[in-house]
């Protein structure tokens, strides 16, 4: 599963709480694409973000960015090294307006791709509401806020940890259509999702997450099409477009 | 950028249509929470607990050593002038102690400490500066004469600070127990260590003879200084929500109150942020402690003191907000002000009990303080 060209590359990770490896040698690598890593409850999926991130330290194994050992650096040296997290549930700052959340990395996002700028660019919507505070934005703009908080990292990776959980499908579609605009600027994005059909639509590749290892990989829509596959690997009776 | 915009011009009418549904559902429930809270005893006992105080002040404090305030306005308004400056001087204190709470989540029991030194550093500066160690006269003492001695002490409270933060305090972060043992320890170290330098005697910090005057006001004499107090409390606090609200490392810090390892996961460096927070929060210790020791003298004692006005205030406002320092420094002040005013003649000794009163009374109704939150 290992790459020549990889942006990024998990080897034999593992990683959990106290005793318990939730992460037990988990391997994949990626290059400048949009990966789906998709996985019932409870396999491992946010563990996974958390150590990309440093929020949780990684017990063994070893996650390289570019070359450049991540595991092991704190989250701010690893946001700093080119991953930008989206984290699940958003986590915005309550105390913050939009144009907040952004003006604080305004710095040094300054002359580069992505700044305050062209984010209001890539969602209007934002713009519009740019002195509401977190709290007042429906959930797809609270979504479409902690992409943009993300973005203005400028960074080569992108991680996010089920960006599609309860979000209206229109909703959906915007951010399929995001990742695919990031990926055509060169941005990499890892995608971790419990909804398959928003997995298979944001990301070509396809890993499949079964008690903290990578079992399986599928490309396309094959995953979609093939319910013994979904009933093997994603638990009984999941159906696509429903929470796998 | 067209996909994605072709994408979003759909998807900015389905999601007009949620957001102003979610909105109407978020504001019901808010009108909800609000009555709810309406129907709670205790918030009845606090507006009739209110009515009755201001029905006492206006109309039937008779006996009293200020007098009803229908019957004597003077009084009433210096009483009012009273609790407002005072309230200045509490804010400044408070304000430091709230900020380094909010973010940090320490409650730093060496902030009364830090007040203290300013004080007795800024006074020393203050005499090698006029030139004479007591008895200064205030015409001696140019505008100068006040403010560089205020920010030689209140830099030293800033810079001792920062250490204390930097040699104890960062390694103990999330241990409440712990910060609050060490900066306690700290507390008894200083304050032994500051009554062998600067003795046991009161000493007091000269206002600048330009602010030192009386006006009259409703027929009532009042001290000038006491005005020039409450303009740099006001100045404190206009800075203080400048930094806050619209600098990059004020929305930071702001973040960092409510969501710390987030604002890790952006790549900013948090431990640099406590260490700045630390030194402005114990800098306006400081300020505090200047303006504290040429409002009412600085002595060993008045560390302690000055610790517990400062969690008065913090408590009745809520840890951890500005907004709430400022609210609690005007009822705590004003409670001070007017417990002594308007209390008969024979219980005026009890004045102090009102002010827990007033704590009793606020956590009851809000039990996070005015404007705190669950930690």
């Amino acid at each position: 599963m290992t790459r020549d060209d990889a942006l990024l590359e998990v080897r034999d990770l593992r990683s959990g709480y106290g005793a318990s490896l939730v992460l037990d040698g988990l391997s994949f690598s990626m290059g400048v694409e949009a990966v789906a890593v998709v996985g019932r409850n409870g396999m491992g999926k946010t563990t996974l973000c958390d150590t990309l991130v440093g929020f949780l330290p990684a017990a063994g194994g070893e996650v390289r960015l570019a070359g450049r050992r991540l595991d092991g650096m704190a989250p701010e040296a690893v946001a700093r090294a080119g991953l930008a997290y989206v984290p699940q549930g958003r986590r915005l700052f309550p105390s913050l307006t939009v144009d907040e959340h952004l003006a604080m990395l305004a710095r040094r996002a300054r002359g580069r791709r992505w700044t305050t700028d062209s984010v209001y660019e890539l969602f209007p919507r934002l713009a519009q509401r740019r002195h509401h505070g977190g709290a007042a934005l429906s959930g797809g703009e609270q979504q479409m806020l902690a992409v943009g908080r993300a973005l203005m990292l400028n960074a080569p990776l992108v991680v996010m940890d089920e960006p599609s959980e309860g979000l209206a499908p229109t909703i959906v579609d915007v951010l399929v259509d995001a990742v695919h605009h990031l990926v055509a600027e060169g941005v990499a994005v890892l995608v971790v999702e419990q909804n398959l059909r928003a997995a298979v639509r944001m990301a070509d590749r396809q890993l499949v997450m079964v008690s903290g290892r990578i079992e399986a990989e599928f490309a396309g829509d094959e995953l979609l099409d093939r319910p013994d596959l979904q009933h093997r690997f994603l638990g009984v009776g999941a159906t696509a477009g429903e929470p796998a | 950028m067209t996909p994605a915009s072709n994408g979003l011009d759909q998807v900015r009418r389905e999601d007009e249509r949620t957001t102003s549904t979610e909105v109407r559902s978020r504001s019901a429930a808010s009108v909800r929470s609000r009555l709810t809270e309406l129907r709670r005893p205790s918030v009845w006992v606090a507006a009739v607990v209110a009515v009755a105080v201001a029905a006492w002040v206006l109309v039937l404090a008779d006996g009293t050593p200020a007098g009803a305030a229908a019957d004597d306005p003077g009084k009433f308004l210096v009483t009012v002038l009273d609790a407002v400056t005072f309230a200045g001087l509490l804010f400044v204190a408070a304000s430091g102690f709230t900020l380094i709470f909010g973010l940090m989540r320490t409650v730093n029991m060496a902030h009364g400490s830090l007040f203290l030194l300013a004080a007795y550093v800024a006074i020393r500066v203050q005499e090698a500066m006029v030139g004479r160690s007591r008895n200064i006269d205030p015409a001696d003492v140019g505008l100068l004469d006040w403010l560089v001695p205020m920010l030689a002490g209140a830099g030293v409270a800033a810079v001792l600070g920062l250490a204390i933060q930097q040699v104890f305090l960062q390694w103990n972060e999330g241990q409440e127990m712990r910060q609050t043992l060490l900066t306690l320890a700290i507390t008894v170290v200083l304050a032994d260590q500051m009554l062998r330098e600067f003795g046991g005697l009161a000493q007091r910090m000269v206002w600048p003879g330009a602010v030192t005057h009386f006006f009259t006001i409703g027929g009532e004499r009042y001290a000038a200084t006491r005005l020039f107090m409450l303009g740099i409390a006001v100045l404190v606090g206009v800075l203080l929500w400048l930094w806050l609200n619209r600098t990059s490392v004020g929305m930071v810090i702001r973040a960092g109150v409510d969501d710390r390892q987030m604002v890790r996961g952006l790549g900013i460096n948090i431990k640099r942020v406590f260490a700045l927070t630390f030194l402005v929060g114990s800098f306006l210790a400081g300020v505090g402690g200047v303006l504290g020791a040429s409002f009412a003298g600085a002595a060993p004692g008045t560390d302690g003191s000055w610790l517990l006005n400062s969690l008065v205030v913090v408590i009745i406002g809520g840890l951890g907000s500005l907004k709430g320092a400022a609210a609690g420094s005007l009822l705590y002040g004003t409670v001070v002000a007017f417990s002594p005013a308007y209390l008969p003649s024979q219980y005026s000794y009890y004045a102090i009990i009102m002010t827990f009163g007033l704590l009793a009374l606020v956590l009851a109704v809000r039990p996070y303080g005015l404007f705190g939150r669950p930690a």
